[in-house]
């Protein structure tokens, strides 16, 4: 088995009476894909931002790259390496494309704390933030204000951000949400190529991407995991099938 | 490290970065506004006298004050309440120095500055973990602890304030006593503002700090501490609106504590708004536009707000961006 580069072990959140993460135990390795699937409500959200550092568990351990990163900050998971995008498009609206991601690339390359020299004109960022965004088929649009992008640009240009970072892993919050047929096929073959290099958490609910892309699934329902395995594995596990593909199974 | 993000082939596919393009409108503006200033001293030879660059002298320092604050407001998104707390500062620094017998200019600058910095920075720390609303509350709480605190100084005059005797030297000598040295120190300093606040907001630093006003979760989960960014701003804005304050002191020859009072923070709000927020000559139009109405018509009528006041709605209402919005509408798209 490869190596464990995330591990999430007994975490639980609850707010108030209603418990969003029960018990959660969960490992990633390195050169994988693992697709976090259940029906809507089910929590994957709230996990998800408990791996980045949005939300703080109320028990359970966080370990990256063996270390335990549960207190840190959201910034300071984003430096250890943990990169993610965001469910509901998370950009900045007034820059440019480029200068959203060149940003990205700015946290890596140096100080950020200089005062005097243009960023704009900084070609090592430029570069590098445009090698990311042909990487996602985005660098015709590179000169545009990102909130001019369209819906799908949109949530490309969310993943374009999160690999400028260089992360060691990526934690995806449904990329594909609110995506045409088309986008979101092209999307998944960009994610084939990048799962290579990024072991990837990934939380969709396009199943047709979800079972071509992950090498490993687990199944969410109310806060905890009911089933979890291979693509094929859980495609013909009874729990899952109840709590979430059976319907759409019978249907098909 | 970690394997690079892309292999070289992807990266020699890459095109090149468009480039950013700067319109050179603003520039010209400045231009225009600069020679019109360094022009007032010898305009009041003839016409306008003491009275003239007094005031000349009046408005380039709430402007450079007025640049500070949009550096904060416009370009961070956080809207201080209390700026006029570090006018207040800076110009009480100089007076009570000058009172205790220092008069050397090179050692009252330093001191001003250090003691601002030091302030901005505890205050910021705490203000900063808030935004919006708290935000404005607690900076303005701040900023009347500095004026109750200036005005309980018994010894230096307490609410009625303090008069200095004598002005401050500059390298020993009395280049700032006179009028015209005045006017060309603060005419410098403005300037010099004006241009470094541009080339902060521009930098890598400014990048960060622009962006965290836009969206400041993506600016943390890119790796940013927001809060170091936003705490730096606030250093810089209140040690640049103190420097403002010691050259207030110098061409007064009088401080109070009413320097800093909640009012002088909301006009300095107005004119940031005014001129236009987060633009290269917004703040700078706003202060000189602002200080200009209120003289023109204070001198109508005492009761000049109420002029002013419907004068503000129809900017607010029909002039969004500011004078310097207005400005380029008029001028059409570049």
């Amino acid at each position: 088995m490869s190596e464990v580069v995330l591990e999430i072990k007994g975490l639980n959140k609850a707010f108030g009476a209603l418990v969003v993460t029960d018990d959660v135990n969960l490992q990633l390795h390195r050169g994988e894909c693992h697709a976090l699937i259940g029906p809507n409500g089910a929590g994957k959200s709230t996990l998800i931002h408990q791996v980045s550092g949005v939300l703080s568990p109320d028990a359970g351990r966080i370990s990256f790259e063996g270390r335990d990163v549960t207190a840190l900050t959201l910034a300071e998971r984003a430096v250890a390496g943990l990169g993610r995008s965001f469910q509901i498009t998370s950009i900045l609206p007034e820059f440019t494309v480029l200068e959203n991601v060149a940003l990205a690339a700015q946290r890596r390359s140096g100080t950020s704390f200089r005062f005097f020299r243009r960023a704009a004109t900084e070609r090592a960022l430029n570069e590098a933030a445009m090698v990311a965004l042909a990487r996602i088929g985005l660098e015709a649009r590179a000169g545009v204000v990102a909130g001019n992008l369209s819906y799908g640009e949109k949530r490309l240009l969310e993943l374009a951000i999160a690999i400028a970072g260089r992360p060691h892993v990526l934690l995806l919050d449904e990329p594909m949400a609110g995506m045409g047929r088309a986008e979101s096929e092209s999307l998944t073959e960009t994610l084939l190529e990048l799962k290579a290099e990024y072991p990837m958490l990934l939380i969709e609910h396009d199943m047709e991407a979800v079972f071509r892309l992950a090498d490993r699934v687990s199944v969410l329902v109310s806060g905890a995991i009911v089933a979890s395995g291979t693509p094929d594995e859980v495609r013909t596990d009874a729990r899952a099938r109840a709590a979430y593909l059976g319907e759409e199974e019978i249907s098909a | 490290m970690s394997a690079p993000s892309a292999s070289p082939a992807a990266a020699a596919k890459a095109p090149a970065a468009p480039e950013a393009r700067a319109s050179r409108g603003p520039l010209f503006v400045a231009a225009v506004i600069f020679a019109l200033l360094a022009a007032i001293p010898l305009v009041s030879e003839v016409w306008g006298g003491a009275w003239l660059t007094s005031l000349a002298v009046r408005a380039m320092i709430l402007a450079i004050v007025a640049i500070s604050l949009d550096l904060l407001m416009g370009h961070g998104g956080l809207v201080s309440f209390g700026h006029s707390a570090f006018v207040a500062i800076g110009a009480y620094t100089c007076g009570i120095m000058i009172t205790e017998g220092t008069y050397e200019m090179a050692l009252i600058l330093p001191t001003a500055i250090a003691i601002a910095a030091t302030f901005a920075l505890l205050s910021g720390a705490i203000c900063l973990r808030t935004s919006g609303v708290s935000f404005i509350m607690i900076t303005l709480a701040f900023g009347q602890m500095v004026y109750f605190a200036l005005g309980s100084l018994a010894q230096y005059g307490g609410d009625d304030g303090l008069t200095l005797w004598s002005g401050p030297d500059l390298f020993g000598t009395r280049v700032l006593g006179s009028e015209m040295g005045v006017y060309i120190s603060v005419f410098l300093l403005l300037l010099g503002t004006w241009a470094l606040v541009h080339r902060l907001v521009y930098s890598r630093f400014g990048r960060v700090l622009r962006a965290a006003r836009q969206n400041p979760t993506r600016v943390a989960s890119m790796g940013y501490s927001v809060l170091r960014y936003r705490l730096v701003a606030y250093v810089i804005a209140g040690v640049l609106a103190a420097i403002a304050g010691v050259l207030w002191a110098t061409h007064a020859s009088f401080v109070s504590p009413s320097l800093g009072a909640w009012q002088r923070s909301g006009d300095l709000i107005v004119m940031v708004v005014l001129g236009g927020m987060a633009t290269r000559n917004g703040a700078l139009v706003g202060a000189l536009f602002f200080i200009l109405i209120e003289e023109t018509l204070s001198a109508i009528t005492h009761d000049w707000r109420l002029i002013f006041g419907p004068l503000l709605i129809l900017i607010a209402l029909y002039a969004r961006g500011g004078l310097v919005g207005l400005l380029d509408r008029v001028r059409g798209p570049q």
